[in-house]
């Protein structure tokens, strides 16, 4: 996981993509995307696969947030720090890769 | 199997989360801590086919089991690994191979890799040939580097086991700097937990506290040093601890083993317990093994609990431990575990802790596992 970056706060021009270890889908039996790794399994909430589904490492993080609230009907500035937040928290995790 | 480090966000919902099928007890090391039955031999000539091992997959998998572990003995010994391996990948399970290297060739490699092979736990036992090679009963050190090598070279993320003992334990900062040098994702200290030729080798395995601390600081300053580069994982011994470890996350919660020969187990260690009735995934559906079973619901929740679980606020942390534990160190599998220092027996762990350093001990050779080596009818 040489590309795995300290954590820190991202800047809305990074374009982050899904740790390559990690396997994201769909389960039927939980009804949820959940997150397949070494030693692990993570549940996603809705929220969550949604922003994930969109982390190919091309678009960036401003550009994810303007996809967002382009398809969701929400307050602006909840959707841009919502995508923010969870995506530093994703990537201190180690699930997202910038 | 069972890992401290082991990250379970997702809550299993009386879900069999965790699979993990033992292919097979053959293999050709003769590790000295293994957790295989005495007797393993004698479970050979009952392997369950291959048939039957896709019927268990796709029985779990119904189940809602997301990640897979093949395990062993050594699962290269199984020629339908391959196969095994793309049939539960085409499930959807998240795929495992648990291995000591020997027998992964690159071609097999490559084929694992084609049938959907997700992760390659590989163990290590030190930094030095001779000292692997002598603890292993084979030439095995140099195959296991190159192994891990061809591992990383062919993309696969990879867990680097290590089982600590006495005889490995000065060497957590060597093996921190081979690991490094391999470029391994996960690695993973593993004290060794005592059951079969582990428990009957205890006396010459058991590390010092003075060392396992010298060894978790090393471990401190290469989790500082390496950042994320690599996730390092030390799970303590429960022997050195006050309370004992969230075994299995509870018996029949989120862990399901199968045996080789199909007997269904709450974790790979649970045949030690005497007077339990097992079933064969040959007899039953998995899912009424699971749900139904008595095996499967003597420990699961919180029932069966006596005192000084059962008023203990934290129960719901540590399930009492583990029931193979109670029953090897107490003979009685619902007792609180005795690594607890709240059990009555918590002398038992004490005395092995001090006996290991007694003045005038004698020292004992290892045990190698080997067929023959241990004579188990008399335990009955």
């Amino acid at each position: 996981m040489s590309d795995v970056a300290e954590d820190r706060q991202l800047s809305g021009k990074e374009q982050p993509r899904l740790n390559p270890l990690f396997m994201f889908r769909w389960e039927e039996s939980q009804n949820a995307h959940v997150l397949l790794y070494p030693e692990g399994v993570v549940k996603l909430n809705g929220s969550a696969s949604t922003i994930i589904g969109r982390c190919d490492g091309v678009k960036s993080i401003d550009q994810i947030a303007a996809e967002l609230k382009a398809e969701f009907v929400t307050d602006d500035a909840d959707i841009e720090s919502g995508v923010r937040q969870f995506m530093e928290v994703a990537h201190a995790k180690g699930w997202l890769v910038v | 199997m069972p890992k401290d480090g082991s990250s379970f966000s997702l809550d299993g919902q009386g879900k069999p989360l965790w699979l993990a099928l033992e292919l097979t007890y053959r293999c050709p090391l003769k590790c000295v801590w293994c957790n295989n039955p005495l007797d393993f031999e004698t479970y050979t000539k009952h392997e369950l086919s291959t048939e039957e091992w896709k019927k268990v997959l796709r029985e779990s998998r119904e189940l809602g089991s997301l990640q897979l572990g093949f395990t062993g003995g050594e699962p290269m010994m199984r020629d339908d690994l391959e196969e095994l391996v793309g049939y539960a990948n085409e499930l959807g399970f998240y795929t495992n191979l648990i291995t000591s290297g020997i027998g992964l060739s690159e071609q097999r490699l490559l084929k694992l890799k084609e049938a959907g092979l997700k992760q390659i736990q590989l163990s290590v036992q030190s930094s030095r040939g001779a000292l692997t090679d002598e603890l292993v009963g084979a030439k095995a050190h140099e195959i296991k580097i190159e192994v891990a090598h061809m591992i990383k070279r062919h993309g696969f993320p990879m867990v680097l086991n290590v089982p600590v003992f006495k005889q490995n334990v000065e060497l957590v900062e060597e093996i921190l700097a081979l690991a490094e040098e391999i470029g391994v994702d996960y690695l993973e200290f593993a004290n060794i937990q005592y059951y079969n030729w582990a428990l009957l080798n205890r006396e010459e395995l058991l590390p010092s506290l003075e060392q396992l601390q010298a060894a978790e600081a090393a471990v401190q300053r290469a989790r500082v040093r390496l950042g994320k580069k690599m996730t390092i994982y030390f799970v303590i011994p429960d022997y050195f601890e006050d309370r004992p470890k969230a075994c299995m996350n509870g018996w029949g919660a989120i862990h399901l083993t199968i045996a080789p020969d199909g007997m269904a187990l709450p974790c790979q260690e649970s045949r030690v317990i005497k007077g339990l009735e097992f079933v064969s995934v040959r007899d039953k559906p998995l899912k009424w093994i699971w749900e139904e079973s008595p095996l499967f619901r003597k420990y699961r929740g919180e029932e069966w609990m006596k005192e000084p679980c059962r008023t203990c606020p934290e129960k719901e942390k540590d399930f009492g431990g583990c029931r193979c534990q109670a029953f090897l160190l107490t003979g009685d599998a619902s007792n609180t575990d005795p690594c607890c220092s709240k059990s009555p027996h918590h002398h038992v762990i004490e005395e092995a802790l001090k006996q290991k350093d007694a003045p005038f001990r004698v020292q004992r050779p290892l045990v190698k596992r080997m067929p023959g080596v241990a004579s188990v009818q008399f335990m009955e």
